[in-house]
């Protein structure tokens, strides 16, 4: 029973990693971004070159692709959503457009990957070493990701409702026509979070790219995965994507052990669907 | 946004058309240039994106590039009289779909009107286009396919040659194996089996649940899981629980991957460790970190076949990484015999198809490969990892393979 909740959060550790920055991208940039898992996927194949070819242990690789995710991000905002967000009349307006672009971008960064590493799969060993929680050995990449899901989760948790400046980004999110009256430079805000949720992307794609094989056109997986967790925590809300990327993890865990591993899907949107039914806006979403 | 999706697919496929369309204008001009034959015209759709990119990428895509390679590089393809034409490719990105995939076979036969149709990869696929290439004529050298029916497939479409073998004789293969093992007194009757609930998994371990249990094996843990699985702790966990000798696991490689390092992680070590598609590729030591000693899949080669040999060398040279252990070289033997064919009897379709079928060919296989009833039967079913080399093995050690070493050392 301990070995299935330590394994499922494990598991899940790495569902919120990847969600945290599409949550954050969409909840106060309203930049509903398909591209997001592409990202992940450039920092995948980032990592790998770093690692493989000039044998950059990949978490000093951490150090580089994380600031490097922040700057194209802020580049990619700067470029393409701006004049999107100028403008957009409503915020409807603006997602959609956001989605139609990040569709695009979504293509272009797999065309790029695909022409510089071809189709393949790519995977190497990192951190493949047992660990031992409470009695359950778990793979010391894995339990990194969870480890630092956490860490970055709180962080933004504390940063988001502890300083002056999560309280501008938070305005933002709330009242993005109101906040502008206050003093607060919106643009500015929006961008920052499009950025941020850039660097977390970069995040979860070196320490994914730890343990799951992966091939450049594999992103959509990953941005899907990260919608429902998005979903399902309630957009924009950086608890609800640790939250519900937890219990996705402990569902699919539970389910492989005690009913059919061949069910985890079925079960993932089985609780995709009751909690919609229960809490449209998600789990931590308001209303 | 569920409709902006369907707006976004529409304006793609929209896209899609006109690239199409500029394409055909383009695969016109190749058409009328063909018929002056200057040129050979081999045409492909073949998966370079979406999620069969892999396994296209590793074993289908190389060999056909290869072969283009070395035989232009050596003046073109041979021709009965004895000239000698230049290949030139026409090839299409199928995008992982079938519907694609049969879409520009049908261009490939009616617009580009190209000489040569080489297959595209995986079973469903080559299912998929089988009729469309019977009704053009064109012979059809399915490599990267796995099935059980191709004796009946041979009868439907009769221009149609299978290189891969079916799932049962994989299985029956490995099933003998664990016999001899478990009268040896090495093993016990339980086996442990995974496989993923997609094409190949459902396909093999349909063939092995009849097979195991005839040969008196209790098949103690049994469970599919969806392709999308990625975390494999709990299902090796149960798996271990089992207290099998033998852990059978028919899966694709991200999940041979996963399932590797896990295995590593959680100490997992039975006697016999025999996983699916990944593990006979070149770069799977360097994913498990070394320790593949003892692991069993699908294919592996003859390493004192000097054929064999200089072909991974070459392929080596030429693509700039290794073959897979399994697909490849079979991929490459059809091709020799296409080439092989054209030289004896041109390019007429029905021709090659006949030529096909009943002559003996020299290849990387061998000196006479010949195909029995429109099959390729040569094939090596069961590999092992053995100091670092993916080599076909069988219990005794016979006819090209090598004795099977078991159990299977602990991880490194």
């Amino acid at each position: 029973m301990l070995e299935h909740v330590v394994n499922g959060l494990v598991l899940g550790g790495t569902y919120a990693l990847v969600a945290m920055g599409l949550t954050i991208q969409y909840g106060i940039a309203r930049i509903m971004n398909l591209g997001f898992g592409d990202m992940i996927i450039a920092a995948c194949f980032a990592t790998y070159v770093l690692f493989t070819t000039f044998a950059i242990n990949p978490l000093v690789a951490l150090l580089i692709l994380v600031p490097a995710g922040y700057v194209v991000s802020d580049l990619i905002y700067r470029i393409l959503m701006k004049p999107l967000v100028a403008r957009a009349p409503d915020e409807g307006a603006l997602e959609v457009d956001s989605i139609l672009v990040t569709f695009g971008l979504l293509f272009v960064i797999q065309g790029v990957l695909l022409a510089l590493f071809g189709g393949g799969y790519a995977s190497y060993s990192f951190l493949n070493t047992p660990v031992n929680v409470l009695g359950t050995v778990v793979a010391g990449n894995r339990l990194l990701a969870l480890v630092l899901s956490l860490a970055i989760g709180g962080a933004m948790v504390v940063i988001l409702f502890r300083t002056r400046w999560g309280m501008v980004l938070r305005a933002v999110a709330l009242a993005p026509k109101s906040a502008p009256l206050f003093g607060i430079d919106t643009d500015r805000a929006a961008r920052t979070a499009f950025a941020i949720g850039g660097a977390m992307a970069a995040t979860g794609g070196v320490v994914l790219s730890m343990f799951q094989t992966f091939t450049a056109t594999a992103g959509v997986v990953f941005t899907m995965k990260a919608l429902i967790v998005v979903i399902l925590g309630g957009k924009g809300s950086v608890p609800g994507a640790i939250v519900a990327g937890l219990l996705l993890g402990l569902v699919e865990t539970f389910v492989a052990a005690y009913v059919d591993p061949g069910l985890t899907l079925a079960a993932v949107y089985a609780v995709f669907l009751v909690l919609l039914l229960v809490r449209p806006n998600g789990l931590f979403g308001k209303a | 946004m569920k409709n902006l999706f369907s707006e976004g697919g529409r304006m793609t496929r929209r896209l899609t058309t006109c690239a199409i369309a500029a394409l055909s204008i383009t695969a016109a001009t190749h058409g009328v240039a063909a018929q002056e034959r200057d040129k050979v015209t081999v045409g492909y759709a073949i998966s370079k994106s979406g999620p069969n990119a892999g396994g296209a990428d590793m074993t289908v895509t190389p060999n056909y590039e290869l072969w283009v390679k070395e035989v232009n590089a050596a003046g073109g393809l041979k021709m009965p009289d004895g000239s000698q034409l230049p290949i030139e490719v026409i090839a299409y990105d199928d995008r992982s779909s079938a519907e694609e995939v049969v879409r520009a076979v049908e261009r490939l036969a009616s617009q580009d009107k190209v000489d040569i149709i080489l297959p595209p990869w995986g079973t469903g696929f080559n299912l998929a286009v089988a009729p469309l290439m019977a009704k053009f004529g064109y012979p059809h050298l399915a490599g990267a396919a796995v099935t059980d029916k191709a004796s009946d497939f041979v009868k439907r479409w009769d221009t149609s040659f299978w290189f891969m073998g079916g799932s049962e004789d994989y299985v029956s293969a490995f099933t003998e194996i664990l016999v001899a093992e478990r009268e040896a007194g090495r093993i016990n009757d339980k086996i442990a089996m995974i496989s993923v609930a997609d094409g190949f998994g459902i396909d093999l371990v349909k063939a092995a649940r009849p097979s195991f249990e005839a040969a008196g094996f209790d098949v103690a843990y049994d469970k599919s899981f969806p392709p999308e699985t990625s975390d494999f702790a709990t299902i090796l966990n149960e798996a271990g629980n089992a207290e099998a000798d033998t852990f059978v696991a028919f899966t694709y490689p991200p999940h041979t991957f996963a399932l590797t390092k896990q295995a590593k992680i959680a100490s997992y070590s039975p006697p016999v460790f025999y996983l699916g598609v990944g593990a006979a590729f070149p770069v799977y030591p360097k994913i498990a970190d070394g320790s593949v000693e003892g692991i069993m899949s699908l294919g592996g080669v003859d390493p004192n076949n000097e054929l064999n040999n200089a072909y991974r060398a070459k392929h080596e040279e030429l693509v700039g990484r290794g073959a897979d252990y399994w697909g490849s070289v079979l991929i490459y033997a059809s091709l020799q015999m296409l080439e092989q064919t054209i030289e004896r009897v041109g390019l007429d379709k029905a021709e090659i198809a006949k030529e096909l079928s009943s002559g003996t060919f020299s290849t990387v296989l061998g000196s006479e490969t010949q195909l029995e009833d429109n099959q390729l039967r040569a094939i090596n079913w069961v590999g092992q990892w053995q100091d670092g080399k993916f080599v076909a093995v069988s219990s005794e050690g016979s006819d090209g393979t090598i004795q099977v070493k078991l159990p299977k050392p602990d991880w490194e």
